[in-house]
């Protein structure tokens, strides 16, 4: 096993698994466990479940955060730089080439046909998106009110996402806090919080 | 120069505020690129149906497309990095001195209130981008009874139901859905021309 984790070798390590993951974020986490704890053997398996936990809790893209703490733990700032250039290079080059054919052929009869029925598709996979989302807290009468007021204040009162969201990390502490003060719980950490199932996720 | 600059702060706040990941980021494209006119409902349907069959994450793709769709190659470049440099910013630093931030009660409670949040804001855009989809309606303010008669599209309703069952019901790839959807779309509209 190689022990050596050169920045080309992280770079093209991360290439290939930004070339070759399907269906979003979610779906290269096992990659980089694979790649870097198994096949490696540059990083810990406990280190490789921390930093996938950070990464999920930060702002930004899982893959992108989970690639720049794996580079940051190889090779300090240098070697985040090169981990996330290496994961993100292969869908530049792939979604700028189709960007371009995209504008060239969208007005065509038959590829606007082609793409009025993805269209409805997408909507399709936005719902099961949601209802996984929704999974973890349909039970919970204060996540629902959370839900219900967020949903409407952005589409019936138009509000920019940015300030619902911020709304919501306020909400979420201030919730906390509550929790604790009136059920003495011990934690105050919230019910069936696990993070949903990764498979639905982009 | 100011274009880059524009496209390149829009894309730095999608970086930083999109937490959660994934489709999370949906609501923030919606409110920034449909927002400023940049954007129809439409194309962002189509970002996400190209992210699903290409490599890579939702973030990235979606950076790239609209970048390169607005402003040529050099855009999607700006807009890519623009988009990884609240990540890149915040996460190094954690990195620094972390660790523990996982088990950061505060974090795990502001993590917690999010969640039905960004799923209320999902919902959000699943509505908003259905309307032009579905029903030929621009925004909510447009929605009423009459528009919504005259409007709606049987073919990509039905197309909609059937990809919701197999999607959610009988669990198939959505990439296969997104292909067969196409073929229908191609078939009724393009060459049926409904």
């Amino acid at each position: 096993m190689a022990k050596d984790s050169g920045l080309l070798r992280i770079f093209l390590t991360m290439m290939k698994i930004g070339a070759m993951t399907f269906g979003g974020g979610y779906a290269m986490v096992p990659l980089f466990q694979d790649e870097f704890v198994n096949k490696k053997g540059w990083i810990s398996d406990d280190d490789m479940v921390n930093m996938i936990a950070l990464g999920q809790s930060v702002p930004g893209a899982i893959a992108v955060n989970c690639s720049i703490l794996i580079g940051y733990r190889l090779k300090k700032f240098r070697g985040a730089l090169v981990a996330v250039s290496g994961v993100v290079l292969p869908s530049l080059i792939v979604l700028t080439v189709i960007t371009f054919v995209y504008a060239a052929v969208r007005d065509n009869v038959y590829v606007a046909g082609a793409l009025r029925g993805i269209r409805a598709a997408v909507v399709a996979l936005l719902v099961s998106a949601f209802l996984t989302f929704m999974k973890p807290f349909y039970k919970d009468a204060v996540a629902m009110v959370a839900f219900f007021a967020a949903f409407l204040l952005s589409i019936v009162f138009d509000i920019n996402s940015i300030y619902i969201i911020i709304g919501g990390i306020v909400f979420g502490i201030t919730a906390g806090i509550w929790r604790i003060r009136t059920q003495d719980s011990d934690s105050g950490e919230p019910p069936n919080s696990d993070p949903p199932d990764g498979k639905d996720a982009v | 120069m100011s274009q880059y600059l524009l496209l390149g702060w829009i894309f730095f706040k999608i970086g930083l505020f999109s937490i959660g990941g994934g489709y999370a980021m949906l609501p923030l494209i919606n409110s920034e690129l449909v927002g400023y006119g940049l954007m129809t409902h439409l194309e962002v349907a189509d970002i996400v149906a190209v992210s699903q069959m290409t490599p890579g994450t939702f973030a990235i793709n979606a950076a790239t497309f609209a970048g390169v769709k607005l402003t040529g190659l050099f855009g999607g470049v700006v807009a890519t990095v623009a988009v990884i440099i609240p990540s890149l910013i915040i996460t190094t630093l954690l990195a620094r001195y972390f660790f523990k931030f996982e088990d950061n009660i505060i974090v795990r409670r502001a993590m917690w209130g999010l969640r039905p949040v960004v799923t209320g804001l999902i919902a959000s855009a699943a509505t908003i981008m259905a309307l032009p989809a579905l029903l030929g309606v621009g925004s909510v303010s447009e929605l009423h009874w009459g528009t919504l008669l005259s409007g709606v599209d049987i073919p990509s309703v039905i197309i909609a139901l059937i990809s919701a069952v197999a999607i959610i019901k009988f669990k198939r790839s959505p990439i296969i859905i997104i292909l067969i959807a196409g073929i229908a779309g191609f078939l009724l509209f393009g060459v049926l021309g409904l």
